[in-house]
């Protein structure tokens, strides 16, 4: 896969609805990336499914970057494997359900809101799953007021976004799909296999119009969510999304999303030291896999996750305390706080874990005195005060 | 007189197909097929095969020089040999003639060894060519590759369907089929690929491959001309070859002559070959081997020529049959999602029809949950496929392969490729007779079966691993000189082997193998064998490691029906010549000798006691005796010898602790010796220091009454000895050592107080030794009289002691022992120490 070099075209805080007031914390993807979308739908000229925007080699191409015809330059939204945004796009094209398996942090939900923007121009029809999702969530309730005083009717019914998604014809995304309930899982079934949702009140139902279809996402690592039914899981295609492959792939990702983001935060547009990024990727890589990078000293592994989205999360923070506090720019005292947050998720062991990669390999490797001086400095702050 | 030539991807089902069909349009009277000249003989059989078989060919002094020639259902070639025996036309193979080809080989090998400054250039000469193999080998898969495809197999379909006749110019293309045409692109396109100007020439700077093809090419355009040329010419001739041979096969053949064709083949002496059809399987398809081009998806291929129509769609079903069958779930509308999924999959990468690429994803997503390890189910049975070939009973072979067969038969063994376990009861006469057969063949190194363990010895159970490779039918060839039957065979590999054997172990190994494949007649050889080199062997630790197989033999022989009684002759003269050496072997051993000595021991000791007749048992502890007892032998040896004694009863308790005792206060200069003596005694285990509080308390005491520098000396022999102990055993000792242990008594089991005494420890009492007394400073005092004790001294000692014996309670041992009461128990023990003060002091 190529990358297009970072794009500058699309800085867009100001894409918004609200562009005249404060600029948007986070604009939605199709708002954020409408330049792109709209010259791709300019260029496109493939056939397209039923209601999509963009054809599937657009969506792709909107996913995995590139450069157009007219030269005008995408974006690379999603790095790592072409076959999988290639099966994703398939799925979708099919009118099938999609699952986005994969551990925290692997861009799940960033792919998910991605497809559904190129695919229908809409990222909005979400549905969050979470242990209190109630079935009304993902089928349609009611306004309680009308419906005691008009009795069931239409105007009553108050629809979910997955039935706004059939009667649009556009992608519906259910986000976290193992934290809701199973039996509000299962009220995917009927729209998955029948694509209606019948309303029994009114005696109808809602048909899908051609272009609907389901982005889901699910954590394969957490603890605690309920499984999904094989009914249910047989009516989604599944992709497994990886970690990324190398650390020249996620130091890009970590570079490109950090990019973003400080824009969005209004921080000033000095890039990140490459060097301090490279580090914390490094840092994340080699506990995550509990063996260093050249492969001769074990590690003890943190519980934390250690995702790329929170090796992101580091160096935003660490760039904002160097904007607010230092000097602009990125140094290891301003990174070695996230750090230190990100990996030690469990009181117990993880210090230990963390202390031994430190003493162990972070202090005897050439260039890393600064930042083991900082987060030895951080320890000891840490310990002083709770150390009774 | 016209020559076609069809340039092919080998084991492509694309390439077959137009194969076939521009074969069927052509319909020449000859056809010429790259490969192996000598296999024109075998051609006879071809429709007594099944494929995938190969063609190999083997040379007659050496048949492990071998070379295959794989064949699938699916590959070009096969079509065109099936096509020559439907039409009755002559098929002939045209590539250099292996016997040229090992030759040439040979010669290389011999230079290379004479010129070994000459290998690294040519080393390197390789090394630049690296990447051309790859394009020589698969050259439509590197066009393929080229053009953006993973699939070689997909791009040729294009290349058929898409290519059609009005919309290629080719010069004079008039009124050839859309197939023909296509075989005029891939000359074209090959022509393109080999630089016209870089034809082949004899240039010694080019590597021995490239140099290797040429001569291939030009003895194929010798046969082409062969053909084409003389009286008997035909009319119309087809040749079937790689794609990247065409252009030096056509075309520009006219820039090279006949004679120079000639000159580069001349002065090659062929080696003798024979050939003849070997089973071949979809697995070994994989693999590099033969025509060069591997192929890393048979079962696909395989598919794409099986099946009929909707070859998507039966994929996808045959992948959910598979997956149905090992209790994953696959619905049928799974199935129908994931063909859609892959047809989608191929308009996204804007392909005209899913390929197998498009199917493994959509597999993966629709029907495995996105869960790679049921895919790798697919990928071993259906991707590669386990398809096994067959060759009829009429194919030539050597008569000890078809005896092989045979047994195979009767025994009811079939030749499977795929590993599988087998479990032989051997008191059934069946079941003994696969024993044999099984043992046989790996004398004659055919390991079709490689025997596992089960779960003890002497059971009357074998456990093997079954699984037969197309290679043993080379190994059958190879061996074939020994004999015709596989016993004849085995048994002459035994003599030969016998007359080559090194030394008398490896006899006896031979021998063990022997009995097990049941072979009466090489038996008494082995046996004669066996008595020759014992009778001439010196070596006890030889006799004694040759006596283990013996004695398994020995012992567990009669399960099979041997005649034992060969077996009980040899051991027992075995066991009476170790009886003998034993003991001088056992004097004046280094430490290395020592320690071999010592396993040789423990290995003799065992094959005693499998064989267990009472009377070489009781001779055996004999000889032992005299080694565990003397003067002047290597303490390890003696320690150990002393062990065997013990643990079998032969030595009563109380002798055991004495010996121990004397061996640990003889030491009294040499501590090191004394802890090898400890090392060998408890060398096999710690449970009798575990279970005998007196032995441990005996070891406790000398350990104590050592001084540093001896502790020291003595430390690392004792920790290697302690690590070897299981860790029950050591927990064991360690709480006996903690609770405190009795303290050694002058009582019986003893002489123990009186025997370091009776040694002459320096220091000891009587003034059995003068001259400490007399050189040491303390000398003033006479030794005998207990209360004249130096105390100053005494309570010097005393923190070292401390130390030594742990805390309070057991160090003031001998002091709390109520004076007066046995005051020689104390003493001796106080003044040995004293002594070795003194002597330490006095350094």
């Amino acid at each position: 896969m190529t990358l297009a070099p970072p794009s500058t075209n699309t800085a867009a805080p100001d894409a918004g609805p609200t562009a005249d007031s404060a600029p948007l914390l986070r604009p939605h993807a199709e708002q954020a990336y409408a330049g792109e979308l709209a010259a791709l739908a300019a260029a496109d000229t493939r056939p397209r499914p039923p209601s999509w925007r963009l054809s599937p080699w657009a969506v792709v191409t909107y996913l995995l970057g590139g450069v157009l015809d007219d030269g005008t330059v995408i974006s690379p939204k999603y790095i790592g494997s072409r076959r999988l945004v290639e099966v994703a796009v398939a799925t979708l094209a099919t009118d099938r359900a999609l699952l986005l398996l994969g551990s925290p942090g692997t861009a799940k939900t960033w792919l998910s809101e991605h497809l559904a923007a190129a695919v229908s121009g809409d990222s909005t029809l979400v549905v969050q799953g979470t242990a209190g999702t109630s079935e009304d969530a993902v089928r349609y309730g009611w306004n309680y007021a009308r419906l005691i005083a008009e009795g069931p009717s239409p105007d009553a019914l108050v629809p979910s976004p997955v039935m706004r998604a059939m009667t649009r014809g556009s992608i519906a995304r259910v986000e976290e799909l193992t934290r809701m309930g199973a039996e509000v899982q299962d009220a995917l079934i009927t729209v998955l296999s029948e694509k209606t949702l019948p309303v029994p009140e009114l005696a109808s139902e809602v048909q899908a119009v051609a272009g609907f279809a389901v982005i889901a996402t699910a954590n394969d690592r957490d603890r605690g969510v309920n499984e999904m039914s094989s009914a249910l899981r047989r009516r989604f295609n599944t992709v497994v999304l990886p970690l990324p492959a190398s650390e020249d792939a996620e130091v890009e990702i970590v570079t490109r999303r950090v990019a973003d983001l400080g824009r969005a935060l209004a921080l000033p547009d000095e890039p990140p030291a490459a060097s301090e990024v490279r580090r914390v990727v490094q840092i994340f890589r080699e506990l995550r896999a509990g063996v260093t990078s050249d492969g001769r000293t074990t590690l003890k592994t943190p519980t934390a996750t250690l995702s790329t989205a929170e090796a992101i999360s580091v160096i935003t923070g660490g760039m904002t305390l160097a904007t607010h506090f230092g000097d602009g720019r990125l140094r290891a005292e301003d990174v070695a706080a996230g750090l230190l947050g990100a990996v030690i998720k469990d009181p117990s062991a993880d210090p230990v874990a963390w202390r031994e990669y430190l003493e162990g390999v972070v202090r005897d490797r050439k260039g890393w005195s600064d930042l083991y001086r900082a987060c030895r400095d951080l320890d000891d702050d840490a310990r002083v005060p709770g150390g009774a | 007189m016209s020559v076609t030539v069809l340039g092919v991807r080998h084991h492509g089902p694309g390439s077959a197909r137009a194969v076939r069909a521009a074969l069927a349009e052509l319909d020449p009277d000859l056809v010429l097929v790259e490969g192996p000249p000598e296999g024109d003989s075998a051609l006879t059989h071809v429709g007594a095969l099944t494929p995938p078989v190969a063609l190999t060919a083997y040379a007659l002094d050496e048949p492990r020089d071998a070379a295959f020639w794989p064949f699938a259902e699916f590959s070009p070639e096969w079509q065109a040999l099936l096509h020559g025996r439907a039409a009755g036309v002559p098929t002939r193979f045209i590539d250099l003639p292996f016997g040229h080809d090992l030759a040439l080989r040979r010669r290389d090998a011999e230079t290379d060894s004479d010129e070994d400054t000459a290998e690294a250039g040519e080393d390197t000469a390789e090394a630049g060519d690296e990447t051309v193999p790859e394009l020589v080998a698969d050259p439509l898969g590197w066009l393929a590759f080229a053009a953006g495809h993973d699939d070689p197999e997909r791009f040729w379909e294009d290349l058929v369907e898409h290519r059609r006749p009005a919309s290629t110019p080719t010069a004079g293309a008039g009124g050839r089929s859309p197939v023909l045409e296509l075989f005029a692109a891939v000359a074209e396109s090959m022509a393109a690929l080999r630089d016209p100007d870089h034809q082949p020439g004899p240039d010694a700077s080019r590597g021995a491959h490239a140099r290797r093809e040429d001569l291939r090419e030009a003895h194929m355009r010798l046969a082409i001309r062969a053909a084409s040329t003389g009286a008997d010419a035909a009319a119309r001739i087809a040749v079937l070859c790689g794609a990247w041979h065409v252009p030096a096969l056509t075309g520009r053949t006219g820039r090279i002559t006949v004679a120079a064709d000639r000159e580069l083949l001349r002065g090659v002496r062929p080696v003798r070959t024979a050939t003849t059809w070997v089973p071949w399987t979809h697995a070994l398809l994989s693999a590099d081997s033969g025509y060069g081009a591997g192929v890393t998806s048979p079962g696909w291929y395989h598919h794409l020529w099986t099946a009929p129509n909707q070859v998507g769609a039966r994929w996808v079903a045959r992948v959910a049959a598979l997956l149905r069958a090992a209790d994953l779930p696959a619905s049928t509308a799974s199935v129908v999602e994931t063909v859609r999924l892959a047809e989608a999959l191929a308009a996204v990468r804007e392909r005209a029809v899913p390929g197998l690429t498009e199917l493994t994803d959509a597999v993966l997503a629709g029907l495995c949950a996105g869960d790679p390890v049921p895919l790798a189910v697919v990928r071993e049975q259906l991707v590669v496929g386990d398809v096994v070939g067959a060759v009829g009973p009429d194919v030539p072979t050597v008569p000890l392969a078809a005896d092989v067969a045979r047994a195979q038969k009767r025994l009811r063994l079939a030749p499977t490729p795929v590993e599988k376990p087998l479990r032989l009861d051997l008191r059934r006469e069946l079941d003994r007779e696969r024993s044999a057969l099984l043992h046989r063949l790996r004398l004659l190194d055919v390991d079709w079966g490689i025997p596992t363990t089960t779960s003890s010895t002497g059971t009357f159970a074998e456990g093997w691993t079954l699984a037969w490779k197309p290679t043993f039918v080379l190994a059958l060839v190879a061996a074939a000189r020994h004999g015709a039957t596989v016993e004849d065979a085995a048994g002459d590999v035994v003599a030969e082997r016998i007359h080559a054997a090194p030394d008398l172990a490896a006899i006896t190994g031979l021998f063990e193998q022997v009995v097990l494949a049941n072979l009466a007649a090489a038996l008494e050889a082995v046996r004669a064998g066996l008595e020759q080199r014992a009778a001439t062997t010196g070596d006890v630790a030889h006799l004694m490691l040759a006596l283990a197989p013996l004695a398994r033999v020995h012992r567990y022989g009669d399960v099979r029906g041997t005649d034992t009684g060969l077996v009980v002759g040899l051991t027992t003269s075995l066991m009476t010549r170790i009886c003998a050496g034993l003991p001088p072997a056992c004097a004046s051993l280094d430490d290395d000798a020592a320690d071999a000595m010592v396993a040789a021991i423990d290995t003799a000791d065992t094959a005693f006691g499998l064989v267990a007749d009472p009377e070489h048992v009781a001779r055996w502890h004999a000889a032992v005796g005299v080694a565990a007892a003397m003067a002047g032998g290597n303490p390890l040896v003696a320690g150990r010898s002393t062990r065997i004694l013990s643990d079998a009863g032969v030595l009563a308790a109380t002798e055991v602790a004495t010996r121990l005792a004397r061996a640990l206060s003889a030491a009294g200069g040499a501590p090191a010796d004394a802890a090898r003596w400890l090392a060998g005694f408890l060398g096999r285990s710690g449970a009798v220091l575990a279970r005998d509080p007196a032995m441990l308390s005996l070891v406790d005491t000398w350990l104590a009454g050592l001084d540093g520098d001896a502790f020291t000396i003595v430390l690392a022999p004792l920790r290697r000895t302690f690590a070897d102990f299981a860790g029950p055993e050591r927990r064991l000792i360690g709480e006996r050592v903690r609770s405190g242990l009795p303290r050694p008594t002058a009582g019986p089991p003893g002489g123990i107080a009186t025997d370091p005494a009776d040694s002459g420890s320096p220091g000891g009492s009587a003034g059995g030794s003068p001259a400490p007394a007399a050189i040491s400073p303390a000398g003033a005092v006479p030794a005998g009289d207990g209360p004249a004790w130096d105390l100053g001294r005494v309570a010097a000692v005393l923190p070292a002691l401390t130390t030594l014996l742990g805390p309070a309670g057991t160090a003031p041992a001998a002091g709390t022992t109520p004076a007066g009461t046995r005051p020689a128990s104390t003493r001796p023990a106080s003044t040995a120490l004293a002594g070795a003060e003194e002597g330490h002091s006095d350094a």
